[in-house]
C-alpha cells in the first residue's frame, strides 16, 4: 500500500511555501520487464491541495512525473497553526489523503 | 501439498485478476482528460483544450536544469507573473506524450509549481500558460540528458 507522503508548510510573511514528496511508483506503462511483457502503467492522475478544508490547488498528471512525485507550492494567506492537506488519485483508483500543520 | 506448479499457475491468475480490478477504476474516472495526456505535440494541446495557437511570451517562465544528469528525475519549475490565468501546464517536447503536469491555478495559490520530470531524452521542456481570455502562451528550455528516464 501507499506510504504516507512528507508534507511540510512553512509561512514566510503572508504566504507559506508548501513542498509534498509522494510515495509512488509512476509507472510510465511504457517499460518492458525482463521476459518483455509490458509493465502496465500506475501513476498519480489527480492531486488536490486543502487549505483549512478549502480546495485551493488541483494538478492533473500524466505518467512522465517522476517516480516519487515532488511538488511546491505556494499558498496565499495561509498562517502557522492552518491545515494544508494533500490527496492524490492513481488510475487504479487508488487513493491517500495526507495533512500538515503550517510552520 | 503446495506445488511449484500451483503456485505459478495461482499467481497467474492473481495477477489477471489485478490487471482486471485496475482497469475498471481507470473507466470510472472520466474527471481526468486522457486526452490531453495522449497528445504529441504543443499546438495539438491547444486545440483540444479549445484555445487559440500559442504564442511565446516572457512572462511565463520555465525552470530546470541545462544539464540533467539522470532522466528519470528532472527537476523543472513552471511560473508565471501574469494574472488571469486558467492553468499551468509543463510540457516535455520529445516525450511520448508532451503534456507532463498541468495545475488549475486559483486565487488562493500563487501560479508557480515545481515538480520533477522523466525525460527519455534531451528535449525543450515547456511552460504553458492557458489564460481565462483562452490565450496560450509558453516558454521553452532546452534540457539535455545523459541517462534516458523511461525504460532502456
Amino acid at each position: 500500500m501507499a506510504d504516507p507522503m512528507r508534507i511540510r508548510a512553512q509561512a514566510a510573511g503572508d504566504k507559506t511555501t508548501v513542498r509534498v514528496l509522494m510515495s509512488h511508483e509512476m509507472e510510465t506503462g511504457q517499460r518492458k520487464d525482463t521476459a518483455g511483457k509490458t509493465i502496465p502503467a500506475w501513476f498519480i492522475q489527480e492531486v488536490t491541495a486543502r487549505h483549512n478544508g478549502k480546495p485551493v490547488l488541483t494538478a492533473e498528471w500524466g505518467p512522465s512525473v517522476a517516480k516519487n512525485p515532488f511538488l511546491q507550492f505556494t499558498v496565499k494567506g495561509a498562517k502557522a497553526g492552518d491545515k494544508i492537506a494533500i490527496t492524490w488519485k492513481d488510475n487504479k483508483g487508488e487513493t491517500r489523503t495526507d495533512e500538515a500543520t503550517v510552520s | 501439498m503446495l506445488k511449484r506448479r500451483d503456485v505459478l499457475s495461482r499467481s497467474g491468475q492473481l495477477a489477471v485478476l489485478m490487471a482486471g480490478a485496475g482497469l475498471l477504476p481507470l473507466q470510472a474516472q472520466a474527471a481526468w482528460n486522457a486526452a490531453a495526456f495522449e497528445i504529441k505535440t504543443m499546438a495539438d494541446l491547444a486545440k483540444t483544450l479549445g484555445a487559440s495557437a500559442p504564442v511565446e511570451s516572457k512572462d511565463v517562465v520555465i525552470t530546470g536544469p541545462d544539464i540533467a544528469e539522470n532522466g528519470a528525475v528532472v527537476p523543472v519549475g513552471v511560473s508565471t507573473t501574469l494574472s488571469g490565468v486558467k492553468k499551468l501546464m509543463l510540457l516535455v517536447e520529445k516525450n511520448p506524450s508532451v503534456l507532463s503536469a498541468s495545475f488549475d491555478v486559483t486565487d488562493a495559490v500563487d501560479a508557480a509549481f515545481t515538480t520533477r520530470v522523466k525525460m527519455g531524452q534531451s528535449s525543450n521542456v515547456m511552460a504553458v500558460a492557458l489564460m481565462n481570455d483562452n490565450r496560450v502562451l509558453f516558454s521553452q528550455k532546452e534540457v539535455k540528458v545523459t541517462l534516458g528516464g523511461c525504460g532502456g
